[in-house]
């Protein structure tokens, strides 16, 4: 059994807990120390997480696996992105400056705009009216997809008063529901880290 | 021969080529941007709360800005950034803007040259940009202690101390308002942290898909007003009398909603014709999601 591990967690855990709580300036004075740590620790992830990277895309690129091209091409821009910072900066007018708005911006931007092909596509195959839930639930999707854009106002003035009224009475009753259990959720599963009950985080179940 | 199957059309239409429901998606988006409409929008309590928070802010009030978003969600939170922005900057409000997102500094450096322009004003004397900093949820917590312990230099490499426009601004006691834009978890942490821990005011925008999640913390008083994805931000730029991206979208974004829903509604009548309907059985689908 290792102990010290779980004595780590019992006293930073509760320590942190109380911290939250009591507002005397040296009590916040430790919470800042502790912050700074795990800053620190915020920091190196960063650079385990970039080599990290670089190790596994480099294995993929030298061995020829399948996807290599894909691996080169995170390895170039990794490369591109890191030295091209340290010797001109980030600011306006930059290498990376324009890297950044002529092709990560737009790359990214068109990754998510794919999503609304791909919704369109799957709402047509899978919203079914098969039974009466869904179809309770087809109906109110209908009335919010409507409702909540400008047509929905142009085609009828009745739409958005009846959109706020799903999200402020039915979506907010079952959303306060939804937070609450998460919170006694999140607050039981703490507790149980903190006490030592769950040693999952050890490695072992 | 073989009798002609009864609702044929309606077997075919459920089997619909998805390339056809792509094609329609892309006329929907194009031709309202292309040939703008202009349909009507009218503010909802909730952005009105939003902009009346920012409104009944004497001039002069240092404002918190954590503008936490990468360009996948830009279209969303960039307009609402922008429209946050310049009325910030048209009410005389001094806004300190950070990012907790390692991608938004780009996006952040352009709101603010857009708004700054549009309203004339100047880096390091009517606003700051404090740039990019990790770790989140411990950077928030270190921001109700000390603004220069997080982030000692602003954006550009400047020491905090040597700007005049940060002088005795150091905490969120510091700062009125707080407002966050944020397309994650973060916005959880900043009504954890700032609005309930340090009893800040808070104004909240978020995606559309995640601002339903935040409805009861806007009943609870624990924010003052919440702008919701694109809608959100058209809404306001509406407020502002001023017309962005938000406002231009939402012609696109409306055809959109509007095409989905005719799909939909075709795709049950042909489940209804084919005699898919079945009272009190179960849900799901028995077509995948693709062809």
């Amino acid at each position: 059994m290792r102990y010290g591990p779980l004595l780590v967690t019992f006293v930073v855990g509760t320590a942190l807990v109380a911290m939250f709580f009591i507002p005397h300036h040296k009590v916040q004075e430790g919470q800042s120390v502790l912050l700074d740590w795990a800053n620190v620790v915020y920091a190196f992830a960063l650079i385990l997480g970039s080599l990290s990277l670089w190790a596994s895309h480099q294995r993929k690129f030298l061995s020829r696996a399948e996807g290599w091209p894909y691996s080169f091409v995170t390895l170039a821009a990794l490369a591109f992105v890191t030295i091209a910072g340290v010797v001109q900066g980030v600011e306006e007018g930059t290498l990376v400056n324009r890297y950044y708005n002529m092709v990560n911006s737009p790359l990214a931007s068109t990754m998510f705009a794919l999503l609304a092909f791909f919704i369109a596509s799957a709402a047509f195959r899978a919203f079914r009216a098969r039974n009466a839930e869904a179809t309770l639930l087809l109906g109110t999707a209908i009335i919010m997809m409507i409702g909540r854009v400008s047509v929905g106002e142009f085609l009828w003035s009745g739409f958005p008063p009846v959109t706020e009224w799903l999200l402020d009475v039915p979506n907010l009753a079952a959303k306060r529901a939804i937070a609450l259990g998460i919170g006694l959720g999140a607050v039981s599963t703490a507790l149980k880290i903190i006490l030592g009950i769950d040693r999952s985080y050890l490695g072992r179940s | 021969m073989a009798a002609k199957r009864p609702g044929g059309w309606a077997a075919r239409l459920m089997g619909l080529d998805r390339r056809i429901i792509f094609a329609l998606i892309f006329l929907a988006t194009g031709l309202p941007l292309l040939f703008p409409v202009n349909l009507p929008i009218t503010p909802s309590p909730r952005v009105r709360a939003a902009f009346d928070t920012v409104d009944r802010q004497p001039p002069g009030t240092y404002v918190l800005m954590s503008l936490d978003y990468e360009p996948d969600i830009k279209a969303e939170l960039q307009p609402m950034a922008i429209a946050v922005l310049r009325h910030c900057f048209r009410k005389g409000l001094k806004p300190i803007v950070l990012t907790l997102y390692p991608a938004a500094p780009g996006l952040i450096e352009r709101a603010l040259v857009i708004a700054g322009t549009a309203e004339g004003k100047k880096r390091n004397e009517d606003y700051v940009f404090l740039g990019y900093k990790s770790g989140s949820q411990s950077v928030i917590l270190g921001l109700g202690e000390s603004i220069r312990q997080m982030f000692p230099n602003d954006f550009w490499g400047t020491p905090l101390d040597k700007i005049p426009m940060m002088k005795g601004k150091n905490s969120f006691a510091d700062f009125p308002l707080v407002i966050n834009l944020s397309g994650s978890s973060i916005a959880d942490y900043y009504i954890r942290i700032a609005a309930t821990r340090y009893q800040r005011p808070m104004v909240l925008g978020a995606t559309a898909v995640m601002a339903t999640d935040y409805y009861p913390y806007l009943s609870s008083k624990q924010i003052l007003g919440l702008i919701g994805g694109m809608k959100g931000a058209a809404e306001y730029e509406k407020l502002m009398d001023i017309t962005g991206d938000a406002r231009r979208g939402m012609d696109a974004q409306s055809l959109i909603h509007v095409t989905i829903a005719i799909l939909v509604l075709l795709g049950n009548l042909a489940l209804f014709l084919t005699g898919g309907f079945r009272p009190g059985g179960s849900g799901g689908s028995r077509e995948g999601t693709g062809r």
